[in-house]
């Protein structure tokens, strides 16, 4: 199942994802203090670039790997072949892209630029 | 019957570090989704996201996003004990030693940022 | 040994066993075992050995659920009391009883590209090997193998993934790209990058655990990753 290509996405992804990993962690771990709030998340990242890059390349990221790995699963448990496997890897990736940029947009420029 | 066909003695530490990575990758491939689909919820329904954060405070979703931060932290050490063994042209040992000390010291600086906040 | 009769249960098909008390010895491998049944027991038993001193690689089974090379495993060594489970190989197609094809076991080894590739003659000069260098160090770790299947057998890769090439073929591969006297290098990285190439393996490491010989499978296979990588980066593919 993984070919050369597959495997140098999976572990490239895996490579920039573990340093937003670490940064999303820090920032959980901040924000949960005093509890969870819309407005108290939105104001952080409401209108930011940097918040937007930072979410956005994660999630990017996020989606090749998470692609690959369920293919990886999707094979080996579920025997999945051909083009059925290589259509639920893509459905997954493009799944969680679709998703996740949705998200990204929704805490960061949704209410407009520079609010 | 079974019992000829299959390895029923798995349980050495790289099988098992296989499975934990395979099944915490699996579990935060299914949380994403709704991961994302709460958090679009600041466009869409900003009330009802502060109904799901309000959520975080009950003591079973307390432990189940603990168990998250869990999964994530285990996906990443085992993902990068994993290309270390791969890509790096270390000895076994050495990589082991890596692998603890640095799991080590993230331990103990999540332990000090938790404290010091 | 304290019991005076093994319980030895024999896999004779996918859902047949059949229990035989067979008597035991101060010194009995689990080979001595079966040959035991099919001498005195049931002649219609088939199994497979030649060498009987872990040379051949021929006689590995599945024993309790662990693949063993059973010239040399000795039966108070894996023992449940006094009952053991005997069953074929995992991971291949059955003939009968004990006896499994190992045909795509070696077709895997060729497809990995595990076969010589010499660009010297008769009228060359012999290559010096120098004994110490890095190279030859990862060649000599993996020469010892003796193509018994074992590792393939404990591999949860090949049980779920039938078209990967499986560790016995891909530490050939790696050792023959280590060796200063095989000029296959171009060959063997494209043949173990394919869809059942070296990247499929999860690092879960049962080869390396069960490998009567004690090589390192697994690492062989982390050499193979590392060297297409870098290759990667190189050519861009």
């Amino acid at each position: 199942m993984l070919s050369l290509r597959l495997y140098m996405f999976q572990r490239l992804s895996a490579l920039l994802t573990a340093p937003f990993v670490v940064g999303h962690l820090a920032v959980m771990i901040y924000a949960i203090q005093g509890g969870l709030s819309a407005a108290e998340i939105l104001e952080r990242t409401q209108g930011s670039v940097l918040w937007f890059l930072f979410y956005g390349i994660f999630v990017v990221a996020v989606s090749i790997h998470g692609a690959i790995g369920l293919r990886a699963i999707a094979l080996e448990w579920g025997g999945l072949k051909g083009a059925a496997l290589e259509g639920f890897m893509w459905l997954v990736g493009l799944g969680l892209l679709a998703l996740g940029a949705r998200a990204v947009w929704a805490v960061t420029f949704s209410q407009g630029v520079g609010v | 019957m079974k019992a000829a066909k299959g390895i029923t003695s798995r349980a050495h530490p790289l099988w098992l570090a296989y499975i934990l990575h395979r099944l915490s990758g699996l579990a935060l491939a299914l949380f994403l989704p709704l991961h994302f689909w709460v958090l679009a919820m600041a466009m869409t329904d900003p009330v009802r996201l502060d109904g799901f954060l309000h959520l975080t405070e009950a003591a079973a979703v307390k432990i189940a996003e603990f168990g998250l931060v869990f999964l994530l932290a285990i996906h990443m050490f085992g993902g990068l004990r994993l290309i270390a063994m791969e890509w790096l042209p270390w000895s076994a040992p050495q990589k082991t030693l890596a692998a603890g000390a640095t799991a080590g010291s993230f331990c103990i600086a999540i332990l000090f940022f938790m404290k010091a906040i | 040994m304290t019991a005076e009769v093994l319980k030895v249960t024999i896999q004779r098909d996918a859902d047949r066993v059949e229990t035989f008390d067979v008597p035991a010895y101060e010194n009995q491998t689990v080979l001595d075992v079966v040959s035991w049944v099919q001498q005195n027991a049931d002649p219609t038993l088939s199994y497979r050995f030649a060498c009987r001193v872990g040379m051949c690689g021929s006689c590995a089974m599945m024993v309790n659920g662990v693949p063993r090379w059973t010239c040399r495993t000795h039966i108070s060594k894996v023992v449940d009391g006094n009952a053991v489970m005997i069953g074929p190989l995992r991971n291949l197609p059955v003939i009968k009883d004990l006896a499994v094809d190992m045909d795509p076991f070696f077709d895997k080894w060729v497809a990995a590209e595990g076969v010589h590739h010499g660009a010297l003659t008769r009228d060359d000069e012999i290559a010096p090997v120098h004994e110490t260098s890095a190279t030859r160090v990862e060649a000599n770790a993996g020469i010892e193998c003796i193509n018994c299947s074992v590792c393939y057998a404990a591999c949860d890769t090949v049980a779920s993934n039938p078209d990967y090439l499986g560790p016995a073929a891909l530490q050939r591969a790696w050792t023959l790209l280590n060796d200063a006297k095989d000029e296959g290098r171009v060959a063997i990285l494209d043949a173990v990058s394919g869809s059942g190439g070296c990247h499929n393996c999860h690092s879960m490491g049962s080869c390396t655990m069960y490998c009567p010989n004690e090589l390192n499978p697994m690492s062989a296979i982390a050499g193979l990753k590392r060297e297409t990588a870098k290759n990667f980066f190189k050519r861009g593919r």
